[in-house]
């Protein structure tokens, strides 16, 4: 036997015992070929478009999924942000579009579809502004829909319009799904930076730069990562980093074969791997417990930027070796209301607004699934996502904020979103006003480090 | 996939009749055995196959199906996974 029962049997265990998962497959679908004048003409160009290329995604990859016996969690779609696919539309709203998107989601049966988004990093066209003011309604009439806007890149500086808008726009979305603890918040991500190949929700959109029809994967392990560490005996930070570099490894090849073989199957290009070590509800499957397994009492006290680092460049050198196709996030993600370790910190004070800003700066995401006191002012979250698109704009890398002022909230509350999304504990945010800082208007500039040609 | 071979586990506690069974349930489903391990790891009976198929209509879905059923007479877990999953894992 070719393959030794001991490495047999480690495969299996990271499965049954350590939530081995690919978290998602995820076919990107170019929209741009079906704009059209008339909204309704637009829309049915796009059920069209989507259905002909993902009528058979999800079969496809339950069939994957059973060869290998390796569990696909989600099937999703991403397409060309809606922004730029329905500009010619003569309409203004587009929550139209969200409800075609959501109807063809549901017949396909995948569990999200993103792209229901605008990059508006340097500036807004009427299709960018139309499609921003749609996302309230668009995200309180539908399921699966998520949205997602950037607002700056390292190379255009900070749209601070944008950001004040987006405030408003959060304080929108979370009023209208109040009913339902404001999870509208919990499908808009807010992004500096924004990868065009993401196959992870509610961020992920189809770049303008993509083929056709491509699969993207998203890869999660932090179970694996978590029992891995916590097998070793008294280690230095370099043992610790060596054995996330080789658990990482071990689960990108996995998500490689996976993506490659439903790509094959659909006749789609593969287009990314993303080894995101993204958490969910289960014990154990969690990225503080990571954090805390290095020697850290409770995940976010003194120590726990430095941890993070360690653990998503292993991760990245890891996943690096395993797979040229590398991309989209990459590293590790810290949703709060998604990490029992994470609320846990949280519930124990030590684990912070300020902090988990700190922990954006060396991880791959951002502010991730944080709920905040339900009377938050747009003028108090604007300048929280300017601070995070700063961290963005001037470290070359991604960050992104989704934030949920739960309505009728207060500090210490629990949030239930139910599912993947989890609950999240609402935490506490700075009382002093930030509001003639948000009212300048205009854009940050591009810094030096944009100057690179 | 560059083949057609499965590895079959078996996981669970040893009891009389389990080897019969599953390679039984094997036969059935014209499925050969290529390799064969049997070990005791922390009190557990684990029994390793490398199996090969080469019926072009072979139903997988129809053999796990199968194979589970007897893995939940005797009070075991059954897996049959394509060979390629462990091979990717653990091979460059």
């Amino acid at each position: 036997m070719l393959i030794h029962p001991e490495e047999i049997l480690e495969t299996i265990n990271m499965v049954s015992h350590q939530h081995l998962d690919i978290r998602t497959v995820t076919m990107g679908i170019s929209l741009r070929g079906c704009s059209h004048p008339d909204i309704k003409v637009f829309n049915e160009n796009i059920y069209q478009r989507i259905l002909s290329c993902a009528e058979k995604l999800v079969q496809t990859t339950e069939e994957i999924e059973s060869l290998y016996g390796i569990p696909v969690i989600n099937k999703r779609i991403s397409v060309t942000p809606i922004a730029i696919a329905a500009e010619s539309c003569e309409a203004d709203d587009y929550t139209s579009v969200a409800e075609t998107l959501d109807r063809v989601a549901q017949e396909i049966g995948v569990d999200f579809v993103g792209g229901f988004s605008a990059l508006v990093q340097k500036g807004m066209t009427r299709g960018d502004r139309n499609l921003i003011n749609s996302i309230p309604k668009a995200l309180a009439t539908t399921q699966k829909v998520c949205a997602s806007v950037n607002v700056a890149t390292t190379k255009a500086g900070i749209n601070m319009d944008a950001v004040a808008m987006m405030g408003r726009i959060i304080k929108q979305a979370a009023e209208l799904t109040g009913d339902r603890n404001g999870i509208g918040c919990a499908k808009l991500v807010i992004f500096a930076n924004a990868p065009e190949d993401n196959p992870f929700m509610a961020g992920a959109f189809h770049g303008v730069g993509e083929p056709d029809c491509v699969i993207n994967v998203g890869v999660s392990g932090p179970g694996v990562v978590n029992a891995a560490v916590r097998a070793l005996e008294n280690p230095t930070f370099g043992d610790i980093a060596e054995c996330i570099k080789k658990t990482a490894f071990k689960i990108t090849r996995m998500g490689e074969m996976v993506g490659k073989e439903v790509a094959r199957r659909l006749n789609a290009e593969f287009g990314v791997l993303d080894l995101s070590l993204a958490p969910t509800p289960a014990v154990g499957d969690s990225v503080a417990a990571i954090l805390e397994a290095m020697g850290l009492e409770s995940c976010g006290t003194h120590g726990t930027t430095a941890a993070l680092a360690l653990l998503n460049d292993a991760v990245k050198k890891g996943g690096a070796m395993a797979s040229s196709s590398v991309g989209g996030l990459s590293g590790a993600f810290i949703p709060v209301s998604e990490d029992q370790g994470m609320i846990k910190a949280v519930q124990r004070g030590s684990l912070t607004l300020d902090k988990l800003e700190a922990m954006t700066c060396v991880c791959s995401v951002g502010l991730d699934m944080v709920a905040v006191p339900g009377d938050t002012s747009a003028a108090t979250l604007s300048p929280i996502f300017a601070d995070e698109m700063a961290i963005g704009m001037i470290n070359k890398k991604t960050t992104a904020v989704r934030i949920i002022p739960a309505p009728g909230t207060q500090e210490g509350d629990m949030v239930e979103f139910g599912g993947l999304l989890g609950s999240a504990p609402v935490m506490p945010v700075h009382k002093f006003s930030s509001e003639d800082f948000i009212a300048r208007g205009g854009r940050i500039p591009a810094p030096i480090q944009s100057l690179t040609n | 996939m560059s083949s057609s071979r499965f590895v079959i586990t078996v996981i669970g506690m040893d009891r009389v009749g389990i080897v019969a069974g599953v390679t039984r349930v094997m036969a059935e489903h014209s499925v050969n055995i290529a390799d064969i391990r049997q070990t005791t790891m922390s009190d557990l009976f684990t029994m390793i196959m490398l199996a090969e198929v080469k019926a072009e209509d072979f139903d997988l879905s129809a053999f796990q199906g199968a194979m589970s059923a007897i893995g939940k007479e005797f009070g075991v877990e059954i897996n049959v996974q394509h060979e390629d999953a462990f091979r990717f894992m653990h091979r460059i």
